[in-house]
């Protein structure tokens, strides 16, 4: 399976849930699949997805899964020890691990290569860490909300891509109608 | 009382309850005044973009938050403050050591203080710049006004206004 496909998948699981989606070819994906406001779709800021859900799980109860790649997850290693010492049992970090930057031309990762993204989670501390098949996304998301606990997933996955449209949403939109999902 | 128990209390009274820090020598009192406040939240960052990450979240949630601060961040958040903190219309107070200033001991500070400003300016980020101990009276007022518009806005804080750097 490619991103996209674990995506269609995992889109009834997500859309009962506040969902920081990563910049770029995740959050065009998942805005043509299931928009709607209780998506964080990241326009820019490579990185940061699984920060901003972090912070955003730290600050109100309800659960929050961030959407990440391996690549961007190699841009922001510190954020590994940073969740695994504020650990917030509403939080789901799901790392889509198809070993390329995606949205770029898949070029390959590390995290292709030799590193082990699970590993490198589980030595900073992260408790909670399933590494999971790219078919088996959708039974360990559900198995990760349903713990109540912490996690950090790894889905294993093909590189590849569809062809979509960028977002046109004005991001002070995006921001706005997200807020009040997250406050309804 | 102590200036960082000043500051400290006009985030409290601002109700800012999540701040993350990354540390600078000058900020170590009021980052263990922050640490020890039960009214805040204080998370350590590893770097001052995946901060400025944390806190975009926690506004996100509810949240007033901050950002504690060398200005040698400045060269490492330019592209987050651009295209999450302003592109999104987020607050943050950003409580910066302003190093390379006069009574600086380490040369090399200098060089990104010399573009601190400039950066800043370019960025179109309203700053604030805390020589003497008094000139924290407009704290809260800068709070206020940074909540008020949703923007980032800088706090540079000297050598002088924290009262030199003791014996180097």
């Amino acid at each position: 399976m490619i991103r996209s496909e674990i995506l269609r998948e995992i889109a009834p699981i997500l859309r009962d849930q506040l969902v920081v989606c990563n910049i770029g070819l995740p959050s065009q994906e998942l805005h043509m699949i299931d928009d709607n406001a209780k998506n964080f779709y990241m326009l820019g800021t490579m990185g940061l997805s699984s920060s901003i859900g972090l912070g955003l799980a730290l600050a109100q109860d309800k659960t929050v899964i961030s959407i990440d790649g391996d690549g961007s997850v190699l841009t922001n290693l510190g954020t590994l020890p940073t969740i695994a010492n504020n650990v917030a049992d509403n939080y789901i970090l799901l790392i889509i691990d198809n070993g390329s930057y995606g949205s770029t031309g898949d070029q390959p990762t590390y995290a292709g290569k030799k590193t082990k993204l699970e590993n490198v989670a589980k030595a900073c501390g992260c408790e909670n860490v399933v590494v999971c098949k790219d078919v088996d996304t959708a039974k360990t998301l559900q198995a990760a909300i349903d713990s109540k606990q912490m996690t950090i997933i790894v889905s294993k996955c093909d590189s590849g891509n569809i062809k979509l449209p960028v977002i046109t949403m004005d991001p002070v939109v995006i921001r706005d109608r997200f807020m009040k999902a997250v406050a309804s | 009382m102590s200036i960082s128990s000043k500051i400290v209390d006009d985030f409290v009274a601002n109700d800012v309850s999540f701040i993350t820090t990354v540390p600078c020598k000058q900020l170590a009192g009021v980052i263990d005044e922050v640490e020890a406040r039960p009214e805040i939240f204080h998370i350590p960052s590893n770097k001052e973009d995946e901060g400025m990450g944390l806190c975009a979240g926690a506004f996100m949630g509810g949240k007033r938050p901050a950002i504690i601060m060398q200005n040698t961040a400045i060269g490492v958040t330019i592209n987050t403050l651009a295209t999450l903190t302003q592109y999104y219309r987020m607050p943050l107070p950003m409580l910066i050591s302003y190093r390379g200033e006069l009574r600086e001991p380490v040369a090399c500070q200098v060089e990104m203080a010399v573009h601190t400003k400039a950066l800043l300016n370019q960025m179109n980020i309203p700053t604030y710049h805390f020589h003497k101990e008094s000139d924290a009276d407009e704290l809260d007022a800068i709070l206020k006004y940074t909540f008020m518009c949703n923007k980032p806005v800088a706090i540079l804080t000297d050598a002088s206004f924290w009262g030199g750097y003791g014996d180097q």
